[in-house]
């Protein structure tokens, strides 16, 4: 169990389910390990600011995160987290390792459309 | 004047979160600011056992138990967030934003903490996560059975590559000089492991693959010859540098970078205090760095004080 204060996916069908519901969706897939922290720290941030976007984690060692280990565009990677964000259902880009505010914000502005100016 | 402060705080790890809990106990305007995010190398840690206090808890829990502990004294917290410029040699300290936001504040306590270095070699961006890892524990296992090189001659290094060799079926450590930094028994455990050799003076140039890291050169760093070596993986533990290049030049530090302080945690700056794992000291503990900021934050609320009864 990740004790993050993201929303946890605990099983392969609340990832169907939350893909095939929502357009827009970041779910981090790691463990509670210092180059995943940050990207949790990161998505918690941002979280209400991209109200667009739903956030989630899944816990690398749970037998069901193979929905996301298996997918093709992680193929190569080498370092967890393994960040996944998918626009209707379909993944549009896949990160390995730690990443920094600045890209996964540069990501989420490309594929999900940047923040409305308040 | 909604965005000035009695004091900011530059940093959130263990030193900004314990000043941010004492100033804004004491009824001061404070405001974290926070590169990453919130609770530094702490919220790294996996499990902490030598808190006091505290029996048994990981950095992540320990760091929100200190933020929430300041936030409900009132004090703000901002995280991740860049900063672009800093006037500290001002009565009226300021603080840039790269989003262009400005905060000032009539003291400046600094608690910035520190990094994991890196080697700063071509390639190392784009192969981290593709077989360039800074943390045995998180990625070890993707390299089961497979070659791997580790740079570093400290404690961490050695300990990293005997955890390693768990799973991986030879580790080559690379290290620049012809002694290692690391105790004794670390160097005997990893010396005496069958899986274990090593390359003596010597560093890695270069990084090589295509949608994975294939190969590195490593050069003799005695005898300038380079060599291509093919590896799986590249474990680099060469310890850490405090997070203080945005200070150059605005305050005293030594050749390491690691800012100069009193007894007070005064800087040479009047009203800019510094703790935690930035300042110049040998031991660097979570609980080092709260006694710091401890002293920081009372010394900085006696200099407002002051500053206050002589106007």
């Amino acid at each position: 169990m990740l004790y993050t204060n993201l929303k946890h996916l605990e099983t392969a069908a609340d990832h169907a389910k939350v893909i095939g519901e929502n357009e827009n969706v970041m779910v981090i897939c790691g463990r509670m390990g210092p180059m995943c922290i940050p990207v949790y720290g990161i998505a918690e941030e941002i979280e209400n600011k991209y109200s667009h976007v739903q956030f989630f984690d899944m816990e690398f060692d749970n037998p069901e995160s193979q929905v996301i280990r298996n997918l093709s565009e992680v193929k190569g990677f080498m370092g967890i987290p393994f960040t996944i964000y998918y626009k209707n259902g379909k993944v549009v880009k896949a990160t390995s390792s730690i990443q920094t505010m600045e890209q996964v914000t540069s990501i989420l502005n490309q594929e999900f459309g940047q923040l409305q100016k308040s | 004047m909604q965005n000035h402060f009695d004091v900011i705080l530059i940093g959130g790890g263990p030193a900004g979160l314990t000043a941010g809990i004492y100033l804004s106990r004491a009824r001061l305007k404070t405001l974290i600011l926070n590169e990453g995010t919130v609770g530094g190398q702490m919220v790294l840690t996996h499990e902490i056992a030598n808190y006091p206090g505290v029996e048994n808890i990981n950095g992540y829990q320990l760091s929100n138990i200190m933020k929430k502990q300041a936030i409900s004294f009132g004090c703000e917290v901002k995280s991740n967030i860049m900063i672009k410029d800093l006037v500290l040699d001002t009565t009226i300290k300021n603080v840039v934003l790269s989003d262009g936001t400005i905060y000032t504040s009539d003291s400046v306590i600094l608690a910035p903490g520190g990094r994991s270095r890196t080697l700063n070699v071509e390639g190392e961006d784009l192969f981290k996560g593709k077989g360039i890892s800074y943390c045995a524990t998180c990625d070890g296992d993707f390299f089961t059975d497979k070659e791997i090189v580790v740079v570093g001659g400290g404690n961490s290094a050695f300990e990293e590559s005997v955890s390693l060799c768990k799973y991986v079926s030879k580790a080559t450590i690379v290290h620049q000089f012809d002694h290692f930094q690391a105790f004794q028994y670390a160097v005997d455990e990893a010396g005496n492991h069958e899986k274990i050799n090593f390359i003596m003076e010597s560093g890695i140039v270069a990084f090589h693959g295509n949608d994975k890291l294939e190969s590195v050169d490593i050069k003799n760093l005695k005898t300038g010859e380079i060599n291509n070596h093919k590896t799986d993986g590249v474990f680099i533990f060469i310890g850490y540098v405090p997070n203080t290049e945005f200070l150059t030049d605005k305050i005293k530090m030594n050749q390491w970078g690691e800012i100069l302080v009193d007894n007070n945690m005064s800087t040479n700056i009047e009203g800019v205090y510094a703790a935690g794992d930035a300042i110049a000291k040998r031991y660097r503990q979570i609980t080092t760095s709260v006694g710091e900021a401890t002293i920081a934050a009372m010394a900085v609320s006696e200099y407002l004080h002051k500053r206050k009864s002589d106007i």
